[in-house]
């Protein structure tokens, strides 16, 4: 596991190194500031930041408004509320309106941990890379992170930005360069692919050196952008290595796993095994152990390996 | 406050009777569509766009154009009338309304010129006004000041038209509450206080009275006038550009379906559709009606 960095600080500080860069850019949030991190921007740009109250519909609707008049505007709040609560005028407004609003969704998956089920976000991938004009962004890392954040403010349309509230191990060097739509090479290998989004890359990762001991090689994508997806990489890994896992701190209904397993039933049908929330709410107790009890483990990884292997060649005809 | 001559008042009051036709020959022509709203809202609407707003045809796009947003987007008819007729796009554009192809869909789509903003879901137009007020503003006003913000980075105004049903939606008084927040002087609500919304009326549906007492809790700037009458409504928006350190807004008390005696005051022509007899008969109505105001 790679050096531990906290992902809300690192987003904080490269919000703000986006408010210089850009004077367009203005941030809102929906009264969870200190949550949220963009108090760190409020701080520096006060003249350049809304508090809408706990409002998170009209959170949606005031950046909505924002846009229209020119500006870039960075909403924040938690990613459930996002992806539930504010659904419709995102869907209406920034997806069906094309308004550039840049969903900024911390809390991502369980890393509200101690909060339990009420606060974690399971399901947002799924509905947001269901949106016609949604982009749908999670970075594996904090380098990652502030690497992606001003391709957001570039890229012409909505955004969801999908990180998390935690400590999350580096995966990334300095030298990092990711681009959105196109996934990164992690690590290669031939006999197994794992893609993984977000904090489980650094999982996936951990999961081929523990396959690499047993002699199985197995390659690693850093699947940050979930939507439009790589297809073209995706069907690369199912020619290549034949068998595929998914890894991502969500349901495993509709979110990665569903979309790698759309575009290889589509061009290349190939194994694929999906690790995440098995159609379940959490409970709550410390981060990393709540991943592990709720089958997001490094183990389930490396199970879900074997599995996709059993399958290879035999299941589906080649 | 301006004087508004009688001969203006006389021309928008006719413009707003032209409107009434359009949408009547949409709405037969389409065999659905929202009569009751668009009717309600015809002298408003003829004010704003054939006297009030500060916009160029020539140039939807305009930066320092003031902005309309029509909030209860199923009254999209007469949103499309008030373009076509004010030359934002052809006159004949409007017998597409609805059909295959269309721009013109049931619910506004910002590929039109003109139109500001995707309406239907109902109670977004308040929160997104504020948004596009904010930004027209220089700097943030400040929520503790009590006088005006000191720098507007544009003149333009955001002009918001609402619904009665529309502001059961509890995001209607998020966005008010941040409108208020923020003292935006140049953000004007103006709501069609018609009484009806479609299963019912308001005050059975989702009471709201009272209804001046609420805005002026809120923080808002409140005027209430006759929404039919063209002089009322030009007063008060004149009045409400007059209004610096809090958002406006205009009750507009009007009838549902006004101008045709069978539609008025009835719940049915939320979306109901003229049979040939009664189409007939509407078209006669309103042709009487635009008479009374020829010059």
């Amino acid at each position: 596991m790679g050096e531990l960095e906290h992902m809300r600080t690192a987003f904080g500080h490269a919000l703000v190194e986006l408010g210089r860069a850009r004077p367009d850019v203005v941030a809102l949030s929906a009264d969870v500031s200190n949550s949220d991190f963009s108090y760190m921007f409020a701080n520096e740009f006060p003249a350049r930041f809304y508090n809408v109250g706990i409002a998170e519909q009209s959170l949606i609707d005031v950046a909505v408004g924002l846009s229209y008049a020119g500006k870039v505007p960075f909403a924040n709040t938690f990613a459930f509320l996002l992806a539930t609560r504010a659904l419709e005028p995102i869907r209406t407004h920034c997806c069906y309106g094309r308004a550039n609003v840049k969903i900024m969704a911390g809390y991502c998956g369980l890393s509200p941990f101690t909060e339990g089920p009420t606060h974690h976000a399971i399901s947002d991938i799924a509905i947001m890379r269901s949106l016609p004009n949604m982009t749908v962004v999670a970075p594996a890392d904090c380098e990652e992170l502030r690497k992606l954040l001003p391709q957001v403010a570039e890229w012409d349309g909505a955004v969801y930005f999908r990180f998390n509230r935690n400590d999350v191990p580096a995966v990334f060097g300095s030298t990092h360069q990711p681009v959105i739509g196109r996934a990164e090479l992690v690590g290669s290998g031939d006999d197994v692919t794992l893609i993984g989004t977000g904090l489980m890359v650094s999982r996936c990762v951990d999961a081929a050196a523990s396959l690499a001991v047993e002699g199985i090689s197995a390659r690693v994508i850093d699947m940050h952008t979930l939507k439009p997806l790589d297809v073209e990489t995706i069907v690369a890994a199912a020619e290549e290595t034949g068998a595929i896992v998914t890894a991502e701190e969500h349901s495993i209904i509709g979110g990665l796993g569903a979309a790698v397993a759309e575009a290889v039933c589509d061009a290349r049908p190939v194994p694929v095994k999906r690790v995440g929330l098995r159609d379940q709410f959490a409970g709550c107790g410390p981060y990393f152990e709540l991943l592990d009890r709720h089958g997001m483990s490094v183990q389930d990884i490396v199970d879900a390996a074997h599995g996709a292997l059993k399958l290879k060649g035999s299941a589906v005809a080649r | 406050m301006n004087f508004h001559s009688e001969a203006l008042v006389r021309d928008v009051s006719r413009t707003a009777q032209r409107l009434r036709l359009d949408v009547l020959e949409m709405v037969y022509g389409a065999q659905a569509g929202h009569i009751g709203g668009a009717f309600s809202a015809a002298e408003i609407m003829a004010s704003l766009y054939f006297h009030h707003l500060r916009i160029d045809p020539e140039r939807p796009d305009w930066p320092e154009r003031d902005r309309f947003l029509l909030s209860k987007g199923h009254a999209s008819a007469v949103l499309y009338a008030a373009l076509a007729r004010r030359g934002f796009f052809s006159v004949d554009e409007l017998a597409t309304f609805r059909k295959a192809g269309t721009r013109l869909m049931g619910h506004p789509d910002r590929k039109v010129p003109g139109v500001e903003i995707v309406a239907g879901p109902l109670g977004h137009g308040v929160a997104i006004g504020a948004g596009m007020a904010l930004a027209l503003c220089s700097e943030v006003p400040k929520p503790s000041a009590t006088s005006a913000p000191s720098g507007r980075a544009s003149r333009a105004r955001v002009y918001v038209l609402l619904g009665d049903g529309e502001i059961d939606a509890g995001v209607i008084w998020e966005g008010v509450m941040s409108a208020a927040k923020y003292h935006l002087g140049n953000l004007v609500a103006i709501l069609d206080y018609n009484g009806i919304q479609q299963t019912g009326a308001t005050a059975d549906v989702m009471p709201h009275e009272p209804m001046a007492d609420k805005w002026h809790a809120f923080g808002w700037h409140v005027q209430e006038i006759d929404g039919h009458n063209v002089a009322e409504v030009l007063a008060a928006l004149d009045r409400s550009d007059e209004v610096h350190a809090q958002p406006s807004v205009i009750i507009a008390r009007t009838t549902k379906g006004r101008g045709v005696s069978f539609m008025e005051y009835d719940n049915r022509w939320h979306g109901g559709v003229p049979t040939k007899e009664q189409y007939e008969q509407a078209l006669g109505e309103l042709q009487q009606g635009m008479a009374v105001w020829a010059s």
